[in-house]
């Protein structure tokens, strides 16, 4: 619990949850809070000290999008559209987020609405989590006035006269609100409802490199946009050249005449300062961008850059050291269009079961030099699932004579098997898996690979499961 | 009468250079001499677009076209970028044909459309082995593009051609502006007495390319190394009979 002074007396700031619980509330006397809980522990507020923990809070969240700016003294904003399909959608996001923070030891609420005033409501006063596209004036209405952040008397004026919730006050003839409480109350509730924009302003990290342009006359074409995203990656690759350093992930922030923003960002598999291949990555997802009315600045920033010494040269192709630079200018490339979960290599796991056989690996990570067992003879092409199919043997044990998959009924020439499958044995009883494998020739010469999951006499059913053609 | 000559002359010295630039393409042999001599750069040609399509009664899932496809990739040096749309690719089974998976980048998007561009980025990146796409729609202007872009940087790309839906399998009968189209559809492999399978067999037909006439061949699958071969009971023949199945279904 924290306490500041109002005048002479010495009130509560802020409680944690703990105190919360306990009865304690914002603005409490302190000497009231101690007499209700004896072993109170009390710090004197240092709201310098809190706004410079929330910059730094908010420059670590810029990890989740380059539009973050603190919101003092107890709030960040994180404009993340535009971003959500990095982490998985809205709801990973916001998990993760709470998670991260969390495990710093700071207890934090968080809500995506559709615009920074229905989201800074719901954080507070509501229950948190997501606002569906387009519900913000439901998700609002129902929260109490404070949820507008509003000065303390006119929330106690709205109060003595009996405006509880923000929909009571919504439904108010707006001319005489605005003349009973102010513009400030009309402005804030339109700024929840969605009626009125609000910009985010980004911070910059410090310490992050920046190359930036202001333009006297906005521009929006996007072959000028391109240009000039082009001329910054220069500037900015000449001054990481300075610092020796080569950037991993790149913003590119867009200011708009109408004060709307909009960003890009871009990662790179490998620390670089190509300045060429860094504006090409931006090439696909400039067309995204709305110019509007036009746009007055532009600034790319480099908020996470590594020690890059080596200089970077045109690569070569003979040369193997080089090669692997192309490679990871490659995967950006790609990386940029679909994603970066997209873009990996498959390593083997030690596992026959044909399912577990596979884990994605990052695409440049050194090569694994382990393979599968070379002389497992396995198809091309896995069904997942397997699909039910109808057998006929001639005897129990042996392979299938005829079958009828997907309503085709195939007759078998030749057959190969059974290969004996089961799950590794320090899984232990409880994932016991048994299968037994056949390859199968049909009469056309197609070849099929399919298990019987059980042994015939327990009753086992046949599956298919991949095509060798 | 002079500017018409001047226009001939140009045009003429344009096809030379053009003949010259494909002649000194470099290819890749397939080790089977009947199917080297038959191509006209005596193997596939590296820097061009390269189709692969699948007949045969589990031709949707283009399994042997994959096998036949990741061969020729095993073959080639250089890092591999194969563009997927479905995740039904077992890379395990790739090594049969030679292709290591530290060689193999996987790059994956929901949407055919959107694989297109991908096996274009890969082609415009020199030192990469080979770009394998699969693709189930791929129209002449695209196909074009893929051509100039592997022509460019010499990387071969090979395009799987994939279809779920009869509608499907329908366009990959309309032209492309692949240089070689290859049809691969596998065929009843040597009897063994004793049972159990020995290496499978294919027809790999020839339906389109540049050059050559169309023409099939029964060989024997690929092997560890990628490699294609004449089946044995058949070689002593120089002119396989072509074998012409009934249409399935």
């Amino acid at each position: 619990m924290t306490v500041t002074k109002q005048g002479s007396r010495r009130v509560i700031a802020s409680a944690c949850p703990a105190a919360q619980r306990a009865g304690l509330i914002e603005g409490m006397a302190a000497a009231k809070a101690q007499a209700m809980v004896p072993d109170l522990h009390i710090i004197d507020a240092d709201p310098e000290g809190e706004n410079a923990s929330l910059r730094q809070l908010a420059e670590w969240a810029i990890r989740f999008s380059p539009v973050v700016a603190p919101d003092p003294p107890d709030g960040i904003w994180i404009d993340i559209a535009g971003v959500e399909h990095l982490f998985g959608g809205e709801e990973a996001l916001l998990r993760k987020l709470i998670d991260h923070v969390a495990k710093n030891g700071i207890h934090a609420r968080a809500a995506i609405a559709d615009v920074p005033g229905a989201a800074w409501a719901v954080a507070r006063f509501g229950k948190g989590g997501i606002v569906p596209p387009g519900r913000s004036v439901d998700a609002v209405s129902t929260l109490p006035v404070q949820a507008l952040r509003l000065s303390y008397e006119t929330v106690s004026a709205m109060h003595r006269l009996g405006v509880e919730r923000v929909g009571q006050l919504a439904a108010m003839p707006r001319a005489p609100m605005v003349r009973r409480f102010g513009r400030e109350a009309s402005l804030r509730l339109d700024q929840a409802l969605g009626h009125a924009f609000e910009p985010i302003t980004p911070i910059i990290p410090e310490e992050a490199v920046i190359a930036s342009r202001a333009f006297a006359e906005p521009i929006g074409r996007l072959e000028d946009l391109k240009l000039v995203v082009r001329r910054l990656s220069e500037e900015l690759c000449h001054s990481l050249e300075k610092r020796g350093e080569g950037v991993r992930r790149l913003d590119l922030i867009f200011r708009r005449v109408d004060q709307k923003g909009a960003s890009l960002r871009i990662g790179t598999a490998k620390a670089s300062r190509d300045h060429a291949h860094l504006a090409k990555l931006f090439d696909e997802k400039i067309e995204t961008v709305d110019p509007g009315f036009g746009i007055e600045e532009i600034v790319l920033v480099a908020n996470r850059a590594e020690p890059l010494s080596e200089k970077q040269t045109v690569a070569k192709e003979i040369d193997n050291e080089e090669g692997a630079v192309e490679l990871s200018q490659l995967v950006d490339r790609l990386t940029a269009r679909v994603g970066a979960d997209k873009v990996y290599r498959l390593a083997p796991v030690q596992s026959l079961i044909p399912e577990r056989m596979i884990r994605r690996v990052s695409p440049l990570s050194p090569p694994s030099g382990s393979m599968w067992p070379e002389r497992l003879e396995r198809p091309t092409r896995l069904l997942d699932p397997p699909e039910t199919i109808v057998t006929t043997a001639l005897l129990p044990d042996h392979p299938p004579a005829f079958f009828i998959w997907r309503r085709v009924r195939y007759k078998v020439i030749k057959a190969d098997g059974p290969e004996r499958i089961t799950s590794e044995w320090w899984l232990g009883d409880q994932q016991k898996l048994i299968r037994d494998y056949y390859r199968l020739e049909a009469d056309k010469g197609a070849r099929f690979w399919i298990f019987r999951d059980a042994p015939m006499t327990e009753g086992g059913r046949w599956w298919m499961h991949g095509f060798f053609a | 009468m002079a500017i018409g000559r001047e226009v001939i002359d140009d045009l003429r010295r344009q096809i030379e250079r053009l003949g010259a630039v494909y002649g000194s393409r470099k290819s890749l042999p397939f080790g089977v001499s009947a199917l080297d001599r038959h191509l006209p750069s005596k193997g596939l040609t590296l820097g061009a677009l390269h189709e692969v399509m699948e007949e045969g009664p589990a031709s949707e899932f283009a399994g042997s076209a994959t096998f036949f496809t990741a061969g020729i990739a095993a073959r080639l040096k250089g890092p591999v970028l194969w563009c997927l749309t479905r995740r039904d690719l077992f890379a395990p089974g790739l090594i049969q044909v030679g292709l290591h998976p530290d060689r193999v980048i996987y790059a994956e998007t929901c949407r055919d459309a959107d694989v297109l561009p991908l096996i274009e980025e890969g082609l415009h990146q020199k030192g990469l082995g080979a770009v394998i796409g699969e693709v189930s729609r791929l129209g002449l202007t695209a196909s074009r593009r893929l051509q100039v872009a592997a022509e460019a940087s010499g990387v071969p790309a090979l395009v799987i051609r994939r279809w779920w839906t009869g509608a499907q399998k329908d366009l990959t009968k309309l032209p492309t502006a692949a240089s070689t189209r290859w049809r691969v559809s596998p065929v009843p492999s040597e009897a063994v007495p004793a049972g159990g399978l020995k290496r499978g067999r294919w027809e790999v037909e020839l339906v389109r390319c540049r050059g050559a006439e169309p023409r099939s061949w029964i060989l024997e699958a690929c092997d560890a190394k990628g490699r294609l071969a004449l089946p044995a009971d058949l070689a002593d023949r120089s002119n396989p009979q072509k074998i012409r199945r009934p249409a399935p279904g």
